[in-house]
């Protein structure tokens, strides 16, 4: 009886192996507000599915919720790769809803706005703690990467050893400064490209490929 | 939970409070005794300095419990500096495994209004404080 129950014991685990095997990684997009997150993800679901993931803007936060884009197939050297893209709110440690004033957006709205990022960046945290398998960790280049929410945010990361890829965006841009990130964290790869341009993608795709795959 | 310094209403509107948190203090607590000890503390207007600062799963309840209490005109949120050295990279394959954490590193945190960072490098972090 023993002997039995182990035995299914043991097969129930290698099935279980098998199939999470083939399950699709969940890939959590993440870094501060406006480095570029959204414009990344649209990137690569239209590269490879035809379709956006959500809208893109200059003013911080537009992205609220965390959004997913299931089975999102790359194909690399002859084999395909199969993730679920979810696109994170920016992440920080302050939400003022005047800021919002500035863009033109009335009181009421900026309020609204400001309760629904919030909600996002409690949303996002808990998502990296429970719900992704691997990070991609957008980075405006053309901005100081010592800012206490990378470096927290690095840090719960690796806490949680999920595999980590640094993309180091806006590099059209003429104060773009990719080394500065690279030095900021060489214990990871970091990857230059214009999402926008959709430059360097290429790279961007193998190393997905290479690193979740 | 910390017992107030003696002073009188009228001092303290002059003044802005900084409490320095032990590491032995911190060590007895649960993470949300922590993270409930920090943001009582700033939504007082306070300065709070933890001498070992908080592991990387603490940080992370601290920012999604910070956004929760987020409200117009009232909180906007916290101020948290720490050396930018990743301490969970030094940890050993041994300290990995056992779940050991490394997380000595001084950090300050403060009302996101009233704290204002001046400079940060990898060995020192200059911050400017202001009254409410």
């Amino acid at each position: 009886m023993g002997l039995l129950t182990g035995l299914r014991d043991s097969i129930a685990r290698v099935t279980e192996r098998l199939f999470s095997a083939s399950d699709p990684k969940r890939i959590g997009i993440y870094g501060p507000p406006n480095a570029g997150k959204t414009t990344l993800a649209n990137r690569i679901a239209r590269d490879w599915t035809g379709d956006a993931i959500g809208p893109e803007s200059h003013v911080p936060h537009e992205t609220r919720r965390a959004r997913r884009k299931e089975n999102v197939e790359i194909e690399r050297n002859g084999r395909t790769v199969t993730i679920d893209i979810v696109d994170t709110p920016g992440v920080t440690t302050k939400v003022d809803y005047k800021e919002f004033l500035e863009h033109d957006i009335d009181e009421e709205d900026a309020v609204r706005r400001s309760r629904e990022a919030t909600e996002g960046v409690a949303e996002a945290m808990h998502w990296l703690r429970e719900d992704v398998d691997g990070v991609i960790y957008v980075l405006d280049s053309t901005e100081d990467p010592f800012t206490q929410v990378n470096t927290m945010l690095i840090g719960i990361i690796e806490s949680q050893d999920l595999p980590v890829l640094i993309l180091a965006n806006k590099t059209d841009l003429d104060d773009s400064n990719v080394k500065r990130i690279e030095d900021a964290f060489p214990q990871h790869r970091t990857i230059p490209l214009s999402a926008l341009e959709g430059d360097n993608m290429d790279e961007v795709y193998d190393r997905i490929a290479e690193y979740f795959g | 939970m910390i017992e107030m310094p003696e002073v009188t209403p009228t001092d303290a509107e002059d003044g802005v409070q900084i409490d320095l948190i032990s590491g032995a203090r911190m060590e007895e607590m649960a993470s949300m005794e922590k993270v409930r000890l920090i943001l009582d503390g700033v939504r007082d207007g306070n300065i709070v300095i933890l001498e070992e600062g908080l592991s990387p799963n603490e940080e992370s309840k601290l920012i999604e419990v910070t956004m929760t209490e987020i409200s117009p005109d009232e909180f906007n949120g916290i101020e948290i500096e720490t050396y930018p050295r990743s301490e969970t990279a030094d940890r050993s394959f041994l300290d990995r495994l056992m779940g050991r954490e490394s997380t000595k590193k001084l950090t300050v945190i403060g009302p996101a209004n009233q704290i204002q960072t001046l400079h940060k490098d990898e060995n020192l972090i200059s911050a400017l404080v202001s009254r409410k």
